[in-house]
């Protein structure tokens, strides 16, 4: 077993974090205030390659391996969430799934764009009346000839105004037997005819992000930008899953590391009763709570990184990570401002935006109590990986 | 074009430096390009890219120097050269410069063996001018910006008086500063690309010299002494009262 990062991880993730600091750290609390996304910052990520990170060469990604994500994550989101929650929704939730899933020529129609940066592609699962219970959903998808007519709306979609398609699940037979297999996907061109698109605001946080709702009315899907067969959207979707758990896990890990070297810094500088607060033992255990977080929380996503560079499914894996990751990050935000005290209740400081970052991703891409219930679910034989009919390919180097 | 970029592994830039027993210590903090050499690749790449030709990057070092040569190759140079040698321990800048001349002679030269100002480490900024002058070469320092043109280099140099435009005929060793551009990032195609790269490792015997004697040697090296310093703040109900204690202070401290 070898836990070392390669030289080919090691200078990614300097790539990544030199972007990160150099360019995003030093604007990102204005745009944060203002609640504006910053107008250069996904077109740079593209010309960067960062969008297409993992993605095999021969459809126009980068070719890097599974576990430069994970980094490319941590390090984005080390800075701002909003960042790492681009590459959950284009790279994770879209990208990776096309690439599960799509047919060799939807790879090659629709894969390669994505992968190139050109354009941009979303995940469009959570509806205004449903988000967990994904069996649920009212958007429908009716065959009409070598199409489908699309008809609903979906809510909390991360890069909905920015993104040039979007991978949509919708209800396509209405008398399925079962209500996971009622379910079809879409890849979506959002410039067809009948899509409106719109922006949410008022979020807690990752408010330089933008999050919106999409409407479909009478919205005309040809049937080659149907991914998978009819009836399989339910499995789609919950490989999609798998891809954008990894992302917040990792992302979420670059938030505990930078709320840990926050606190490092401030607590060896402020002094309180003639010495540093690091040396009084109750700054030091929230420290070194912070510290053992950052490394289970790491080598929980690497080992799915590994899993997926080997081809097995990581879904139990995966949901320890972003469950683990998503609500120790919120911690150590939280135990971050106790260290600042006033000036990390301000912002003036990162970690009031690290706490109101990460508290959404105790919610999205399946809150902490559905990945209770996937882990009791595996822990008792109630649940078990089946094999799909479309795996993600493993790393080919 | 062909142009030959020196570059420096050192101790990051934020590593804390100290003395001990005598020798630098950067304690488990890592070893990067030396950031000025960084400025170099781009200037090399910029030329590439305006002239065509190869970039060829070359370092003295031990193997671990190589991650610093893919750091290069991941920036876009074409191939990349390591230095090594258990007789290399003890360089100083002049031992450094005769070992890159032997190394770009061994190369076959080239158009223009382009340096950063100055390494991070050391910080002497003298291995480009030796360098030149074990070469023969001209020496156009602090380059800002580089034109090359019918076998003529062409510089505008930012010193501390303004600009100065100078030029002198290829082949010609050149420093870059920082306008020169902002280096860029490597790219994930180039990072795969440097990570296969195999190395090639010239010891002194590859380049037919000698291990070069440190002319300028390090007698000592110490850390800074400790500051004993205190802060008091004083208060009082009058700027009159305040600067009274201080004058009290000042006094019984005998500072005047």
């Amino acid at each position: 077993m070898d836990f070392s990062l390669s030289a080919d991880h090691r200078m990614a993730q300097k790539m990544v974090r030199d972007f990160a600091q150099k360019e995003v750290a030093p604007v990102i609390k204005e745009f944060d205030r203002k609640q504006e996304p910053i107008p250069w910052v996904y077109r740079r990520m593209g010309e960067l390659g960062l969008l297409g990170i993992c993605l095999p060469e021969k459809y126009g990604g980068q070719g890097m391996d599974y576990i430069s994500l994970g980094l490319a994550c941590e390090e984005l989101e080390a800075v701002d969430t909003h960042l790492r929650v681009a590459m959950s929704v284009h790279t994770g939730l879209c990208a990776l799934t096309l690439l599960q899933w799509g047919s060799e020529e939807q790879k090659q129609r629709l894969l390669v764009p994505l992968a190139r940066g050109e354009k941009i592609g979303c995940g469009a699962f959570t509806e205004p009346g449903m988000g967990s219970d994904v069996a649920a959903m009212q958007t429908s998808a009716k065959r009409e000839g070598d199409s489908y007519l699309l008809n609903g709306e979906k809510m909390w979609i991360s890069l909905a105004a920015n993104a040039d398609f979007a991978l949509v699940t919708a209800r396509s037979d209405s008398k399925a037997a079962k209500p996971a297999e009622a379910l079809s996907s879409f890849l979506v061109d959002l410039s067809s005819p009948g899509v409106t698109r719109g922006a949410l605001h008022g979020k807690l946080g990752v408010r330089a992000g933008v999050t919106g709702w999409l409407k479909f009315d009478n919205v005309r899907v040809p049937l080659e930008n149907r991914i998978g067969a009819e009836g399989e959207g339910f499995k789609i979707t919950m490989s999609g899953f798998d891809h954008g758990r990894y992302t917040v896990a990792s992302g979420a890990t670059g938030i505990i590391r930078a709320c840990r070297d926050a606190s490092v810094a401030y607590a060896q500088n402020r002094e309180a009763f003639g010495k540093p607060i690091a040396e009084y033992q109750l700054i030091q255990q929230k420290i070194a709570q912070m510290a053992q977080d950052y490394e289970i929380a790491r080598l929980l996503y690497l080992r799915v990184g590994w899993m997926k560079n080997e081809g097995l499914r990581p879904t139990l894996e995966t949901s320890y990570a972003k469950k683990f990751a998503s609500e120790a990050s919120f911690h150590a935000a939280s135990e971050a401002i106790q260290i600042h005290g006033a000036y990390g209740y301000s912002n003036e400081y990162d970690v009031e935006r690290h706490l109101r970052n990460a508290r959404g991703a105790m919610i999205y891409e399946g809150s902490s109590e559905i990945q209770t219930l996937i882990q009791a679910g595996y822990a008792l034989g109630q649940r078990q990986n089946k094999a799909l009919r479309c795996e993600l390919p493993p790393y080919q180097g | 074009m062909k142009i030959i970029t020196c570059i420096k592994q050192v101790p990051d830039s934020e590593a804390k430096v100290t003395a001990q027993n005598g020798q630098p210590s950067w304690g488990e903090a890592p070893l990067v390009i030396n950031p000025f050499d960084e400025y170099a690749v781009e200037a090399a790449l910029l030329q590439r890219e305006a002239q065509d030709g190869e970039v060829i990057a070359l370092c003295i070092g031990p193997d671990s120097a190589k991650d610093a040569l893919k750091h290069a190759l991941a920036m876009g140079a074409d191939s990349a050269i390591l230095v090594s040698d258990p007789a290399l321990g003890a360089l100083d800048s002049q031992g450094a410069a005769r070992v890159l001349a032997a190394a770009i002679q061994k190369i076959g030269g080239a158009d223009l063996a382009i340096f950063g100002r100055q390494t991070l480490d050391e910080g002497t900024g003298l291995t480009v001018s030796q360098t030149a002058r074990a070469l023969g070469w001209p020496l156009l320092s602090f380059a800002g910006s580089i034109k090359a043109e019918g076998g003529k280099i062409t510089v505008e140099r930012v010193i501390e008086e303004g600009k100065q435009t100078v030029s002198a005929a290829a082949p010609a060793v050149l420093s870059v500063v920082q306008s020169i551009g902002e280096p860029r990032y490597p790219s994930f195609m180039g990072i795969r690309k440097a990570s296969k790269a195999v190395i090639p490792v010239w010891t002194l015997a590859d380049l037919d010299i000698a291990a070069p004697a440190p002319v300028v040697t390090r007698a000592e090296l110490l850390n800074p002494p400790v500051r004993d310093q205190a802060c008091e703040m004083l208060t009082g109900e009058t700027p009159e009262a305040i600067a009274e204690t201080l004058v009290e202070k000042i006094l019984a401290e005998k500072v005047l």
